[in-house]
């Protein structure tokens, strides 16, 4: 996979919680909003199901992105779930910024069961930010490859 | 220091206030020392060693041997205090089989940093004024202690114990002024690039010894995820693409709000990697996010890693702030 | 070896016109574990779902995989159709290849390549599924209703009405709370007594309910359905059974000393009393700080003046323990402690008195029988400054904060009804009200405080009272008109707090027994803000009245009954069907660490040592979570704050996402 080739596509995972967005994703289809197909989506229960190993697993397994929605603070189906992601995640991301992953490749975005339209312009956003870094080269092997 | 260790060790031991004790073990070289419990006067006598090498944070093992019948004693430094706290908050160790015996302590040397300094053949090593005299088989050699300190030592944050049940020597501060964070406040100023290289020229040295799993008080688990089939992250050597980042990343995490930064993981590891850089890239994360906190300096706190504020709290987009994209 | 079957929905043309169902069908046979797939126009429909079934049937499937609409639309058809013949209802995976796929890309290429990773990504899930089983627990018919305010009494009634057994547990000698307290209720100025003493006979004589009165609940254990706990029924040194409440023992009393608290500790009452006339149960209790016979083991006037029989002095604490299947909290509230506000004066006048005082000081029954009266040389007072906002809406900005972030709610109501009630009486008394707003949302509020400006000359001043100073038999008020930005000196006989309410003391030991959060402010919190807003995060345990939050009485009210259509709704069942999907804990590798315990938010996770026979043959005792599926909700916060990952969730595994993961990476 080359950055200049004009066929390739970023791999997207989204981790979606059951309540929220997982909803407001089946939103943006009844509505029919479209938005890439790259975006491939995983349900959860609740955001504070993910657990950074799954984010590592799927940058290892050559996600160029992951994304990570959930209810809005506050709006949690299981009250707190979502305040424990918020600081997990935070924690997380910065330690892959601190290794040099390019800190756009890992995103946690609020949307609500009733933002259909507010799930396509972050995914829109997340792909074409993802799109313009390209492949992502920083999570794989550091040993057996080399540039 | 040594003598006195011993002399309160055997009073004890022999009085019956404990049944065993654990120390450091002298090996064939004078910095060649493994923890171990004494339970033989004789040989506790014989063999116990007290010396600027006696680097190691025994309070992991008293997860195994507080569990056993009767009271074992312990010889902890400051920092390894505060290792046993938090040991003591997650229940791992038996508080009521410890005598916590609290030492004072200066720093503990680097034996790498001697043969940095073309030190070699060593025999002998004691504390003079804040010099050490090492006598080597080429004659007596005398360096600044603070140069060949472990880093660990060279940034102490702290000579207060935090917990002690009788203190050898004295009690000192937290150490307000340490520098531990600057080279991860200089990493940090890097580029993604740059940084993404520094980690590559380290992690990739990793051979998955597993030394920093296995010296680390936090990384106590009965049985750790990258051991474990049903975890998903079943990795025992690297060998695969990204193994060792992943393990790094999942180790630095689980022990998050946890390690105290006891710096065993760097003092271990066979290719040097400083891996302390990444568990205080997490302190100063949740210190300058969520406020100070010490992991271990009292039993039962809870972390901010496991914590959680219903107010306005750091969003995870913070991190897009700092650095490069 | 797994066998799945893949089922491609045409959903009409809603899938069909944006997806090759077909090649989805087709790429479905390649995938290893897949031993059948098909494709058919409504998978929803009767003959789609016998299709799913027959192949069950037919190919001995162990797995299915319907590729249709989204889960949250027909996975609990294809679960019960699953089930039907024979197959555990957890081992089908639903495909969102509707919502998540054809109705929102328009290229047939990119859709169907989608669809096919989607597809694959849930064989591989189902592939590391194990059959999961509702637990069921069974549901003691019984409730407990945690105080006897009027929110505990609603509650209680209207759970009792439904036919169902309810405890009381009243820490005071009587029920009734603060609303007996209460001179007149706003809107309407009807008279509190008239009517919440009805409602309190109402509950003393149901059948259905039983008041454990001058009790406490000290220890709580169990789960929904299943609660059981102990309450410490005080010594009241009066036999409840034998007392006919008659009175003739609080007359007879020579230890008069008592501060009075049902009138605020305004006069005083005897050491064996009665709280009021209409108090429930009409029983005696001693007070033993104050009684002489308990104190200097000499009088004993009670027990030779009772005719019953019903003085016993050698009475002691008991504690009873009992089986409760739902427990409400109504713990209510108390007004802070105002003498911290020392520019109020509250310490030094007795003249200053709270909102709550001087509901006492109007009331027929109060101390004063109902004659406006200061406590100070009782007088009537002339001038009246109320301040609003005591402790309440304050920020913490500029250091220590004294009050509460929150608005009380009631004091902008209650302070209009004081100002109308006095000048009702007292027409020529000069009434100020100092306010930070106004604040009068409700069904007939607003009209109610115009009133007490328009009709009866109330001065409402936007403004803070800065300082208190009593000097010759007067109030000196210094406040400042915020409108008309000037200072104002007003000599009052008599300043009122409206003083910030705060949750009830014996809130936070409770919450911490019902393992049931708190905000930090000591409410209650509920499950959901907005959906469930009368049930607290731990199952089984249901809020009402002020314990979760300020509210008026019609509120509480509504609360009440809202909490015990919940409680009624929960005990109607015989057996609690669990939802098989909660977190679960490998003994093994559980280090007994807490994590997962401090993370939980309904309390499911305690630890147990636990004996383990090692693989050296040799026993170990080791600390292990345990977690109850009866509690467990499946967030799954727990399973990630594991270290050793020995903490795992039911249908959504650490393997099962991760496998998911991989599917869609490759």
């Amino acid at each position: 996979m080359q950055m200049n080739d004009k066929e390739w596509k970023p791999k997207i995972i989204a981790f979606c919680c059951n309540w929220c967005s997982y909803s407001g994703a089946d939103l943006a289809g009844t509505n029919r909003l479209s938005y890439p197909a790259e975006v491939k989506i995983i349900r959860v229960p609740c955001s504070c199901r993910v657990n950074p190993m799954f984010i590592l697993r799927a940058f290892q397994q050559g996600a160029d992105g992951v994304i990570l929605c959930g209810c809005h603070p506050g709006d949690c189906h299981y009250s707190t779930g979502n305040y424990h992601t918020r600081r997990r995640m935070t924690l997380l991301f910065s330690m892959l910024n601190y290794l040099g992953v390019e800190s756009a490749r890992t995103r946690v975005e609020w949307v609500s069961a009733a933002e259909g339209a507010r799930f396509v312009s972050v995914m829109d956003g997340f792909v074409a930010d993802i799109t313009r870094l390209g492949p992502n080269r920083r999570l794989e092997d550091l040993r057996c490859k080399t540039n | 220091m040594q003598n006195e260790l011993k002399w309160r060790g055997l009073e004890l031991l022999k009085n019956g206030t404990i049944d065993r004790i654990l120390g450091w073990r002298a090996g064939q070289f004078v910095y060649d020392i493994t923890p171990d419990v004494f339970t033989d006067p004789e040989d506790l006598e014989k063999n116990f060693v007290y010396n600027e090498f006696c680097g190691a944070n025994l309070s992991k093992y008293l997860i195994a041997e507080s569990a056993k019948e009767g009271k074992v004693a312990v010889f902890l430094k400051p920092c390894d205090t505060y290792s046993f706290n938090q040991l003591c908050t997650e229940h791992r160790i038996h508080r009521e089989n410890v005598y916590v015996i609290g030492i004072e302590c200066y720093g503990k040397v680097s034996v790498d940093a001697l043969r940095q300094r073309g030190i070699d053949g060593i025999t002998g090593i004691r504390s003079e004024m804040g010099s050490l005299k090492i006598d080597t088989i080429y004659g007596e050699e005398s360096v600044p202690a603070m140069e060949v300190y472990a880093e660990r030592c060279r940034n102490c944050k702290s000579k207060k114990h935090v917990v002690f049940d009788e203190l050898i020597g004295a009690d000192g501060e937290v150490v307000d002024d340490c520098d531990r964070f600057d080279m991860v406040e200089k990493l940090e100023q890097m580029s993604a690039q740059e940084r993404f290289e520094f980690w590559r020229g380290e992690l990739s040295r990793c051979i998955r010894c597993n030394a920093c799993r296995n010296v680390c008080p936090a990384c106590s688990c009965e049985k750790c995820v990258f051991d474990n089939p049903k975890s998903g992250v079943l990795n025992k050597a690297a060998a695969d693409s990204f193994e060792e980042n992943m393990f790094h990343i999942i180790r630095a995490y689980h022990v998050a709000g946890r390690c105290t930064d006891c710096g065993e993981c760097s003092r271990v590891c066979p290719e040097h990697i400083p891996l302390h850089l990444l568990n205080r890239k997490f302190i100063k994360d949740y210190n300058e996010l969520y406020g100070d906190f010490v992991a271990g300096e009292s039993v039962g706190q809870m972390s901010p890693v496991a914590d959680f504020t219903t107010d306005r709290d750091a969003e995870p987009s913070v991190v897009q702030k700092g650095g490069d994209q | 070896m797994q066998k799945i079957g893949v089922f491609v929905c045409w959903c009409g043309s809603n899938i069909a016109a944006t997806v090759d169902v077909k090649a989805v069908a087709e790429a479905a046979r390649k995938v290893p574990g897949v031993v059948f797939s098909a494709d058919y126009q409504y998978m929803c429909s009767e003959a789609g779902q016998g299709l799913i079934k027959d192949a069950i049937k037919e190919h001995g499937l162990t797995g299915v995989v319907v590729c249709s609409c989204s889960p949250r639309m027909h996975e609990a058809t294809f679960r019960k159709a699953v089930q039907a013949v024979g197959l555990n209802p957890y081992m089908l995976e639903v495909a969102n290849i509707r919502e998540q796929c054809s109705w929102v890309h328009k290229d047939m290429a990119t859709a169907t390549e989608k669809a096919i990773a989607l597809m694959q990504a849930a064989v591989a899930k189902v592939t590391l599924n194990t059959p999961l089983t509702a637990g069921m627990t069974p549901v003691t018919k019984r409730a407990l209703v945690i105080g006897g305010g009027i929110a505990g009494m609603q509650t209680a009634l209207d759970i009792a009405d439904a036919g169902y057994e309810v405890d009381i547990v009243e820490a005071k000698p009587t029920i009734g709370g603060k609303m007996a307290q209460l001179d007149k209720t706003f809107p309407t100025l009807d008279c509190s007594s008239c009517i919440v003493t009805p409602k309190m006979v109402e509950v003393g004589q149901h059948e259905k309910i039983h008041i454990y009165s001058y009790s406490e609940v000290t220890q709580i254990k169990g789960f929904v359905g299943n609660f059981n706990v102990t309450i410490k029924r005080k010594a009241r040194y009066v036999d409840e059974a034998k007392c006919t409440g008659c009175g003739a023992c609080t007359e007879k009393c020579p230890s008069r000393k008592a501060p009075n608290e049902f009138n605020m500790g305004l006069n005083n009452r005897t050491a064996v009393y009665i709280p009021f006339a209409q108090a429930v149960p009409k029983v005696a209790t001693i007070d033993p700080e104050y009684c002489i016979k308990l104190t200097k083991g000499k009088c004993g006037a009670c027990a030779k003046i009772c005719e019953a029989g019903a003085i016993n002095y050698e009475a002691k604490d008991e504690y009873i323990e009992v089986e409760y299947g739902a427990i409400v909290a109504a713990t209510g509230f108390e007004m802070i402690d105002v003498s911290p506000y020392d520019e109020y004066a509250y310490t030094q006048s007795p003249d200053v008195v709270t909102s709550l005082e001087y509901e006492r000081l109007m009331n027929a029954a109060g101390p004063t029988g109902g004659h406006l009266l200061r406590p100070s040389d009782g007088k009537e007072p002339k001038t009246i400054v109320f301040v609003q906002c005591v402790g309440s809406r304050e920020s913490c900005s500029g250091g220590e904060m004294r009050g509460k972030p929150y608005c009380s709610k009631v004091c902008c109501m209650y302070t209009a009804k004081h100002a109308m009630l006095t000048k009702d009486h007292y027409p020529d008394t000069d009434i100020y009200v100092f306010y930070i707003d106004v604040r009068t949302p409700g069904k007939n509020f607003d009209e109610f405080y115009r009133r007490a400006v328009e009709q009866y000359g109330v001065h409402y001043i936007k403004g803070a009272v800065g300082k208190v100073t009593p000097e010759g038999g007067k109030l000196k008020v210094q406040a400042s008109d915020l409108i008309l930005n000037e200072q104002l000196h007003i000599d009052a006989d008599m300043v009122v707090l409206a003083g910030a309410i705060e949750p009830n003391k014996s809130a936070r030991p409770l919450a911490t027994m019902l393992t049931a959060s708190m905000d930090t402010n000591d409410f209650f919190t509920e499950a959901h803000p907005k959906l469930r807003p009368v049930e607290s995060p731990t199952a089984g345990v249901f809020l009402s009245g002020m314990c979760q939050g300020p509210k008026d009485i019609p509120e509480t009210v509504a609360q009440a009954g809202a909490a015990a259509s919940k409680v009624i709704g929960l005990l109607a069942k015989d057996h609690l069907v669990g939802n098989p999907c909660v977190a679960h804990s490998d003994e093994w590798m559980c280090n007994g660490c807490s994590q997962c315990e401090t993370v939980c938010p309904y309390g499911a996770i305690t630890y147990e040592e636990k004996e383990f026979r090692m693989p050296d043959r040799t026993t170990k005792v080791r600390r292990v979570a345990q977690v109850n599926p009866a509690v467990c909700q499946g967030c799954g916060a727990c399973t990630v704050t594991c270290p050793s990952g020995a903490m795992d969730l039911n249908g959504f595994s650490n393997a099962e996402i991760m496998a998911e993961v991989d599917a869609l990476c490759r």
